[in-house]
């Protein structure tokens, strides 16, 4: 029993770390109807990102609030930034070509980062700095409650409710769901689609780019292929939520956690990464909107 | 007879061709010349798929990888036929593993067709990945160390006739296939699959028969590959090798046969070429070169380097302007 | 009753909480030339969709010559004897003339794989007979001399054109056209007109037509279905449809009275 809720916590843990990236995908899925491929590549170079940041000023020596606050902030910038400019060369000449080529595209910018970043950082894997120490918040027999995965479910339910805002109580969240449901009406009502379609970048890369910063701490190997992955499982938490749809994201990345955790620990790790695709492949193919997703119908 | 006359002229060049192959070149230089002929196959059987039909799939790398662990399981453990007919013996197991292959297409096809564009991109990517998680966990295949010591032919030129005859039998047969009514059906659901519904084309039956025919190919694509590199592991056929397969069919040109050709040939090639450079650097910029290619190719020349056109067409307009000017 | 080719038996298409066609019924005679028509969004374009199964109606079924097509995918549909043209021209815009004519034909093709392959007389002859049907039904619209052009370098009202033949291709026993004469000038919607009523005759066809030109409908069809809002507000022949005053009210209004 005791060990049966480790892996509760654990899997929870997990879980909102999916979160934070599928919160990316699917803003991003919600405006423009694609898979941006490259959203985890965004979430390897800002852990590269701060990597380098917290070498470059030293304060790796300094564990505690303040270092963490330096390199959350760094590697927010940073994934927006490339969020912002891949939006800008990559996709935007394609907004109006056919999916398949904007699916293309995307694939191919992925595969740049993960192999320039294999030229630029090197394909070995770096050892995140130890940013906070992780402790024990409660302990009940052998079950553990560590400050890590109260911060990282903490955070991605805060961006939840943060994006809920954002896209349901604000004018900017009213103009993107007006970009969303039909760009074209949108600009006659004197919204830029440009303008809302970059701010969705900028926002889903910086929570990457939290996200980044979150893994980094609790699994300091990085490399320039760690997002492939991660990636994938939180892309399937986003089409398990309902892609499109900020609660779905977060509510399909804790059942992919936790069921991971569970598969993990009850039957055998090396299906752990066969999982996710399965998990997929049965949404898919009977509710392909997702748990909280609505069905739409094609007009003819 | 008539049918086997083009197939037959072709083949006799390319056999002629083979002999300079054999005398011109190296080992080196030879073993590419395979390796291109693996790349020519799933390419054009990806064609399929993805450039006539309008699908996408990302998953070709898990029909190849059935392909090849049935014929290496077969060489390895079955002999019905004397050793001297080896080569018979392999274009059935060939067969064999393209029909495998194909069972699987049209197993994961049934269900996974229904679902369209990045969804389905995804799902086959998800089908490959599932391909090789269920290889790393089968002992009898050899797990994570897969299978070693897989019979190939005994000399360059039978390893090249061999697939020379495959890459002619897959020619022909998507080429006929693409000017029957058949080759239409597919068209007409790329181009729009209300209307071709509206006018009686069972679009997910074309949909099926697009991908069994696909990964029929892609399964004999395996089958060379285990008997060119007579050592196969699940780590042969990962995603990148449906990345690869989908890069060629980008670059040369989604629905031009003659574009996949080419382009299984220039990415076959150019990491080779680049050897060199990587030697001097210390930095492997083949995946970085494709991935900026495919890019620039997307934005500046959406439809590949041959767009829809075959080498024929362009050989056509070409005659027919020279001759008005 | 057996000379009731199509038949709508109370159907019903519901978008979430919108009922965009309620409860519709109407029945078309064989070698009747009906139309439907009605105010915009009064849901014609949903009726088409539910006659030839883009749609599956949430309520009611469709019957074709007494038999039920509920369930059935579009493309059974059109083996059954169902054509349709699209209010906003569905070609295959990348493939030739000819071709979107050919795939229409699909479903007359007998032979197979193997055929195919070894290029059997069978093909040869099949492919070759299916090729003058197909150029034999664009000389009725005059399309012959573009058979080999790309159906998307064609002006507006001859893709227009294309469609029809595309139906007339399958062998249909009913054509359903949506909004045959969108966008052609007077004379051209004329001579559509005429040529729809030559198609009739020579393949023996009954035809539904969406039409927004009320003198035209008035003209050609014997039967008319109004719709408005989801509902059928009156059904009969042009001279009963011109004198209704429901028909006319949905078109212009009520009149409020104090």
């Amino acid at each position: 029993m005791q060990d049966f809720v480790q892996h509760l916590i654990n899997g929870i843990s997990l879980g909102s770390i999916y979160a934070l990236i599928a919160l990316g995908y699917t803003m991003v899925y919600g405006i423009l109807k694609m898979i941006n491929f490259a959203h985890s590549d965004v979430y390897m170079v800002g852990a590269f990102a701060s990597y380098y940041v917290a070498r470059a000023f030293g304060i790796e020596a300094h564990p505690g609030v303040g270092t963490l606050a330096i390199l959350l902030i760094s590697s927010m910038v940073c994934c927006s930034l490339l969020g912002v400019v891949i939006e800008r060369l990559a996709y935007r000449p394609l907004r109006n070509s056919p999916k398949l080529n904007i699916l293309i595209t995307a694939i191919g910018v992925s595969l740049f980062l993960e192999y320039g970043s294999q030229v630029v950082f090197g394909a070995d894997p770096k050892v995140f700095p130890e940013v906070m120490k992780d402790f024990v918040i409660f302990s009940f027999g052998n079950v553990e409650l560590k400050s890590f995965d109260v911060t990282v479910l903490g955070v991605s339910i805060l961006a939840m409710i943060g994006l809920q805002f954002l896209i349901y109580k604000t004018k900017v969240g009213k103009a993107m769901r007006a970009v969303s449901s039909n760009a074209s009406v949108a600009s006659l009502m004197g919204v830029n689609p440009d303008k809302i379609i970059a701010f969705t970048f900028i926002v889903g890369s910086a929570l990457a780019g939290v996200g980044s910063v979150l893994v980094g701490m609790k699994y300091p190997k990085i490399d320039p292929l760690m997002g492939m992955m991660i990636g994938m499982k939180a892309f399937v938490a986003a089409v398990l939520g309902g892609i499109g749809n900020v609660r779905g994201a977060v509510l399909g990345a804790l059942i992919m956690g936790l069921s991971e955790e569970m598969v993990v620990a009850y039957m055998s790790s090396t299906y752990r990464d066969a999982l996710a695709f399965s998990i997929l492949i049965a949404i898919l193919i009977f509710k392909p909107a997702g748990l909280l997703g609505k069905y739409s119908v094609e007009k003819v | 007879m008539r049918a086997l006359k083009n197939p037959l002229i072709s083949l006799a060049a390319a056999l002629l061709f083979g002999v300079a192959v054999q005398f011109g070149f190296n080992e080196y230089i030879q073993l590419l010349v395979l390796f291109v002929s693996v790349n020519c196959l799933m390419a054009m059987s990806l064609n399929l798929v993805n450039g006539y039909t309008g699908q996408f799939s990302l998953g070709h790398a898990g029909f190849m990888a059935i392909g090849a662990y049935f014929t290496a399981y077969a060489s390895l453990h079955w002999s019905f036929l004397p050793p001297s007919l080896s080569a018979l013996t392999f274009f059935i197991y060939a067969i064999g593993s393209g029909l495998l292959a194909a069972l699987a297409g049209f197993l994961v096809g049934l269900p996974s067709l229904r679902l369209k564009g990045d969804y389905l991109a995804i799902v086959t990517l998800g089908f490959g990945e599932i391909i090789r998680v269920a290889l790393l966990n089968m002992d009898f295949l050899g797990g994570p160390r897969g299978l070693a010591n897989i019979p190939g032919f005994d000399s360059f030129y039978m390893s090249y006739a061999f697939a020379m005859l495959w890459i002619l039998i897959c020619f022909f047969t998507i080429w006929r296939v693409m000017k029957s009514s058949y080759g239409r059906g597919f068209l007409s659901v790329r181009e729009d699959e209300i209307a071709a519904e509206a006018t009686g084309i069972n679009t997910t039956g074309m949909k099926v028969r697009a991908f069994v025919l696909s990964s029929f190919f892609a399964g004999v694509a395996g089958a060379l590959f285990a008997h060119y590199t007579n050592f196969i592991n699940p780590s042969s056929f990962t995603f990148l090798q449906s990345v690869n397969a989908v890069i060629m069919v980008v670059l040369g040109g989604m629905g031009s046969m003659s574009g996949s050709i080419a382009a299984a040939i220039i990415v076959t090639v150019l990491p080779e070429a680049l050897r060199p450079l990587q030697d001097l650097t210390g930095i492997d910029l083949r995946m970085v070169i494709y991935s900026l290619a495919l890019i620039l190719v997307m934005i500046l020349r959406p439809k590949g380097i041959f767009g829809e056109l075959e080498i024929t067409d362009i050989w056509r307009k070409y005659v027919r302007r020279s001759a008005r000017s | 009753m057996s000379d009731v080719l199509l038949e709508a038996k109370k159907i019903t298409m519901q978008f979430g909480g919108l009922k965009a066609v309620d409860s519709v019924e109407f029945q078309i005679k064989k070698g009747q030339l009906a139309g439907l028509i009605g105010p915009n969004g009064a849901g014609k374009t949903t009726v088409f969709n539910m006659l030839t199964g883009v749609y599956q109606p949430t309520h009611g079924e469709v019957m074709l010559e007494g038999k039920s097509l509920k369930g059935l995918r579009p493309y059974q549909i059109s083996h059954r004897g169902i054509a349709r043209t699209f209010q906003n021209i569905r070609l295959f815009k990348g493939l030739t003339v000819l071709e979107n004519v050919l795939i229409a034909t699909h479903q007359h093709v007998n032979y197979g794989l193997m055929d195919t392959l070894l290029q059997t007389r069978k093909f040869i002859e099949t492919e070759k007979a299916l090729e003058e049907k197909a150029m034999a039904l664009l000389e009725i619209f005059s399309l012959q001399s573009k058979a080999h052009e790309p159906a998307s370098s064609l002006p507006y009202g001859q893709q227009r054109k294309l469609e029809i033949v595309r139906a007339l291709a399958t062998d249909p026993k009913i054509i359903l056209l949506d909004e045959p004469a969108a966008g052609m000038n007077h004379s051209e919607t004329h001579g559509l007109m005429e040529t729809i009523a030559k198609i009739r005759e020579q393949f023996n066809l009954t035809v539904l037509l969406i039409e927004h030109d009320m003198k035209l409908v008035m003209g050609i069809c014997e039967n008319i279905v109004v719709l408005d809002h989801g509902v059928k507000i009156e059904e009969g022949s042009p001279k009963h449809i011109q004198n209704s005053k429901r028909v006319i009210e949905a078109y212009l209004g009520v009149e409020e009275t104090l």
